[in-house]
């Protein structure tokens, strides 16, 4: 007998996810509901804009202090309680040689965290280190994200020859270790200024990390960027819109990348949190942002020498970064969850 | 099968080769600065500049001077250091290694072990207070810097609470090599196989957790607990075996790149003396003779390891294997 | 004669992040020893789900079941995974539906059947692959002696599904629970798989409940069958009751989708237009009414229940006008 298959009497399987053009807001304001009800998000959100916030207020509170957070202060003095100490009190311990720097007075008005081994005040420091190292993070993620677009867009789009030298060159990036190439980058960066055309970058730059930082992710981000491109380029609405004669320009602006922006948006949360890190490395390898200018890794840095009498150098810089990566990737997780078309218990 | 291999062989061989490219770029062609004086290093007389410059023929076109490196680093591995005066690299870099291969193989079984137990009972305990929390500990773990995590071992162990009973058999930060002493070499590391471990931990036991509950959803599990197997087998022999595999990958891949440097953070806060720490010095020197090394035999040694991890991996997996 | 499994007033609601979804109401159904018991419907009817509920296969975590099963007189809902454990694959056994996904693929098949048998009797390594290849060869595995070293992914989906077969029947359980288990062949193979699994079930004195959307797998297979429609069983049924007088418009649809046996085949099979309602409907009515031929305004209202003997229907029509509304289909 002859046995008659499903779709007779089921409707045709309808994809609940299929790739459509975005549109309409209903996906958006779907993932934006579920992720405000994420508690933990919302308290990872928080936590960041307080960071943010904190750190654009650092030349505030420098100036409400009064002092210069760049300028080494050996010989200056401080009030505590009423009495003059030395910045630098000289070491009462071994032979006496050498001197400490004040600690911690837990009093906001100078010197909360104490001081480094020049006298500079590293409360003040540490907010201004951190903005640094958000203003790095978030350019090298945006950098980032850019490259690996176009080079996703062009590879995935385009095919044939292109596709295939860009994708060789992913390949050689993805396969170098990402310190080593940060290494190498920005030991030859540093040596000497760096000069494109007019611009003249020195070593002592902020774009240097950000530059290196926001190449050296591309990889990771280009190659599923790519995948989805080439999806999309064989999906019946791109198809439709080459069939119809629409300039490539249009179709990628209007068809391919709001399909793509889920994608990147899952990448920023990461991106940042892969950026603080690597950041972080880099300067505590003496290779990032460069003295007297100031980042949470050099700043651990700074403390190393000072770990076992001033410990809170270290552990507070350390403590931010904590703080801030786990808030992010927290955050990713939850942001990568609400745009998940997959949803959760069927 | 072969095939498989010749093909993946072929492919690191492209890899290697580009990447090798790719560093000579940086190092010997970057735009606006002389490659001769940057090997130098700093305070460089006039003579020793010029005389670099013959030597790695910069005053050549560039794909000679791209053999002149291939050939200086591999075959002759003459490569001598400019800012210690006439140290030959490729040795230095050799020597290094039992080191980092201490460092990182105790770091390995740690993470391995730490990770299979967070991960399987998160994934048996699933969406339970010990899910959750294992959960936060292994994100906190991820996001902790190596260097910072090593700081406050040191500052604990080395520092306020060495005179107690919990660290007082910590020896002084420093690699003591296993020939010396057995002991001696297993005390002075087991800091820094915790410190480096718990991000991988971190890691590993999220992802493993992530694959175990994909697993749980196939089909063979529903059979698997249709044939009245016990929770244990079915996590053990049906779930775990077949998220493994990724698992082995990843491991290959993170084991090459550390092995080849990237656990320099945690040498340099330890003071072990292998591959990242000489790259360390060599970076705060810029002594770039050393650091190309590094870099070149480094990600040489990765994408080896990659490949090999690769062929191992359709020997693992059967059906791979067909 | 007692029935083997007897299920009552099962009732299985899911948790989902949009509040409760129930997939199963208030379905009774038992399965006589040694009977074939065909259970039908679309895809998210509730068919597997009420098996798979009663053998604790669901996910306890997000399922709420009730209602009341007994197996051979012992009750089995609310049994404790442990006690669950020693009757599933040696009492009650599953067959299940994509024999590409049901067998672990990174073990050799007749491990994953010596598995089973030694989960549920002591019996040695070597003894349990002797049987294994002795099951194997029962269900027509060629070399079965090699067969049993394979991979999986080394077999093709016939025989896969003939591995699982094996499996299931390796601890000569009392009842086996077939689910769609020719769905995923080859037309040619569907028909084989479908012989062997007759006789071996006969052979080892298993009843059979078979859950298929395809009413000729049931007129070929079946004693009995039980129609489901959106969570509630429809139509009860000997498989001639229900052939020679189908009660139910949707039994009557599923029916007309058979292809005639002979004469000039249809160019398109008739289908039942319109869709499944949605698993989270909360209306009274007949759950089928909007795609019902023979719908009136009291079909909003819940349909009483039709009984003659084993013959039962939910649906409100009465003989006459069935009569008037389906003209019985004429023997070829």
């Amino acid at each position: 007998m002859s046995l008659p298959s499903e779709p007779v009497l089921a409707p045709a399987a309808e994809p609940a996810d299929a790739v459509r053009p975005a549109e309409g807001r209903g996906p958006w304001r779907t993932a934006l509901r579920r992720l405000r009800r994420n508690r933990s998000a919302m308290v990872s959100l928080a936590v960041l804009l307080a960071v943010a916030a904190l750190t654009l207020l650092a030349p505030a509170y420098a100036g409400w202090l009064g002092i210069d957070p760049f300028r080494s202060n050996l010989a200056g003095t401080w009030v505590i309680d009423g009495q003059s100490v030395p910045v630098m009190e000289p070491s009462t311990t071994g032979l006496g040689l050498g001197v400490t720097p004040i600690g911690p007075t837990w009093d906001l008005g100078g010197y909360f965290l104490g001081a480094d081994n020049q006298g500079r005040d590293v409360a003040a420091r540490l907010l201004y280190g951190g903005r640094n190292s958000l203003v790095i993070a978030g350019s090298a993620t945006v950098l980032c994200l850019i490259l690996a677009t176009l080079v996703g867009l062009v590879a995935g789009y385009m095919g044939g020859i292109v596709d295939t030298v860009l994708s060789r060159i992913l390949d050689v990036l993805w396969a170098f270790p990402v310190y080593l190439l940060a290494i190498s980058l920005s030991i030859v960066l540093l040596t000497s200024a760096f000069t494109i055309g007019p611009v003249t970058i020195t070593a002592g730059s902020l774009l240097l990390p950000i530059g290196i930082i926001g190449v050296i992710y591309v990889p990771y981000v280009a190659r599923p960027i790519r995948a989805q491109v080439l999806t999309l380029r064989q999906s019946e609405f791109v198809l439709a819109a080459i069939g119809l004669g629409l300039p490539t320009r249009r179709i990628l602006r209007k068809d391919v990348l709001p399909n793509l922006l889920p994608t990147i948006i899952v990448f920023v949360p990461i991106l940042l949190a892969l950026a603080i890190t690597t950041e972080s490395a880099l300067s505590y390898l003496s290779i990032g942002v460069q003295p007297p200018d100031a980042s949470w890794g050099t700043i651990i840095q700074d403390g190393q020498t000072l770990l076992y009498s001033r410990p809170w150098v270290a552990l507070a810089p350390g403590l931010a970064i904590v703080a801030t990566v786990l808030a992010l990737n927290v955050l990713g997780d939850a942001v990568r969850d609400a745009l998940d078309a997959r949803g959760h218990g069927r | 099968m072969l095939a498989t291999v010749v093909a993946r062989l072929v492919q690191m061989a492209f890899v290697m080769f580009g990447i090798s490219v790719l560093v000579f770029l940086i190092f010997f062609a970057t735009p606006g600065s002389d490659p001769a004086a940057r090997i130098a290093g700093r305070n460089a007389s006039p003579e020793t500049v010029e005389q670099i410059r013959h030597d790695f023929g910069f005053d050549r076109p560039l794909p000679v001077q791209y053999v002149v490196m291939m050939k200086r680093l591999f075959v002759t591995r003459d490569l001598t250091s400019f800012v210690n005066r006439g140290q030959k690299v490729i040795p230095e870099v050799l020597d290094a290694i039992p080191a980092t291969l201490s460092l990182v193989g105790g770091a390995a079984v740690l993470w391995v072990l730490g990770s299979l137990a967070v991960g399987v009972a998160a994934a048996a305990l699933r969406d339970t207070a010990v899910d959750r929390g294992l959960m936060i500990l292994s994100l906190i773990g991820i996001s902790a810097p190596v260097f910072w995590l090593g700081e406050v071992a040191n500052l604990l162990s080395q520092s306020r609470y060495h005179d107690t009973w919990l660290f007082s058999w910590v020896p002084g930060l420093g690699y003591v090599p296993l020939s010396e002493s057995v002991s001696g070499w297993f005390k002075a590391l087991v800091i820094p196989w915790i410190t480096l471990a718990v991000l991988y931990i971190g890691i590993y036991g999220r992802v493993l957790r992530a694959n175990l509950i994909e697993a749980y959803s196939e089909d063979y599990i529903r059979t698997a607990r249709a044939k009245g197997l016990s929770p244990t087998r079915i996590m053990l022999r049906h779930a775990l075996r077949t998220s493994l595999l990724p698992f082995i990958t990843m491991f290959g891949l993170d084991f090459g790149a550390l092995v080849g440097g990237a656990a320099l953070l945690t040498e340099v806060v330890f003071g072990i003396n292998g591959i990242g720490r000489l790259t360390f010095h060599a970076l705060q020197n810029l002594d770039l003779p050393v650091i190309l090394a590094t870099v070149i035999y480094a990600s040489f040694f990765v994408v080896a390891a990659n490949a090999l991890v690769d062929v191992l991996y359709a020997v693992i997996d059967p059906r791979v294997r067909a | 004669m007692s029935p083997l499994l007897d299920v009552r007033h099962l009732r299985v609601t899911f948790t989902t992040d949009g509040g409760p979804v129930t997939a199963v109401h208030d379905v009774s159904f038992a399965v006589q020893p040694g009977e074939v018991l065909a259970v039908v419907g679309e895809s998210g009817s509730g068919k597997s789900v009420s098996l798979l509920s009663v053998l604790g296969l669901v996910d306890r975590r997000r399922t709420v079941v009730e209602g009341e099963a007994t197996f051979r007189g012992e009750p089995i809902l609310g049994l404790s995974e442990r006690a669950l454990r020693r009757i599933r694959g040696r009492d009650i056994a599953l067959i299940s539906q994509d024999p590409m996904t049901a067998l672990t693929p990174v073990h050799r098949i007749g491990d994953q059947i010596a598995e089973q048998i030694r989960a549920h009797e002591r019996v040695s390594r070597h003894a349990a692959r002797d049987r294994t290849v002795a099951l194997l060869r029962d269900v027509n595995i060629p070399m079965p002696e090699r067969a049993v070293d394979r991979y999986p992914h080394e077999l093709s989906g016939g025989m896969r599904q003939r591995a699982v077969i094996a499996m299931a029947l390796s601890c000569n359980p009392a009842l086996l629970v077939a689910d769609e288990p020719t769905t995923a062949l080859d037309t040619t193979v569907q028909a084989q798989v479908l012989d062997m699994l007759r006789r071996l079930s006969a052979q080892h004195g298993s009843s059979v409940v078979l859950i298929t959307h395809d009413m000729g797998v049931v007129a070929e297979m079946a004693t009995r069958v039980a129609v489901m429609y959106a969570g509630r069983i429809v139509e009860t049924g000997t498989v001639a009751e229900l052939f020679d007088d189908p009660w139910h418009p949707y039994t009557w649809g599923l029916l007309d989708s058979i292809p005639p046996l002979t004469g000039p085949r249809p160019r398109r099979l008739p289908s039942i237009a319109g869709m499944p309602p949605p698993p989270g409907r909360t209306e009274p009515g007949c759950p089928f009414a909007p795609r019902c031929r023979a719908a009136m305004p009291i079909c909003r209202l819940p349909p009483p229940e039709q009984v003659a003997g084993g013959h039962r229907a939910l649906c409100v029509l009465d003989a006459p006008t069935r009569a008037a509304l389906r003209p019985p289909r004429v023997a070829a």
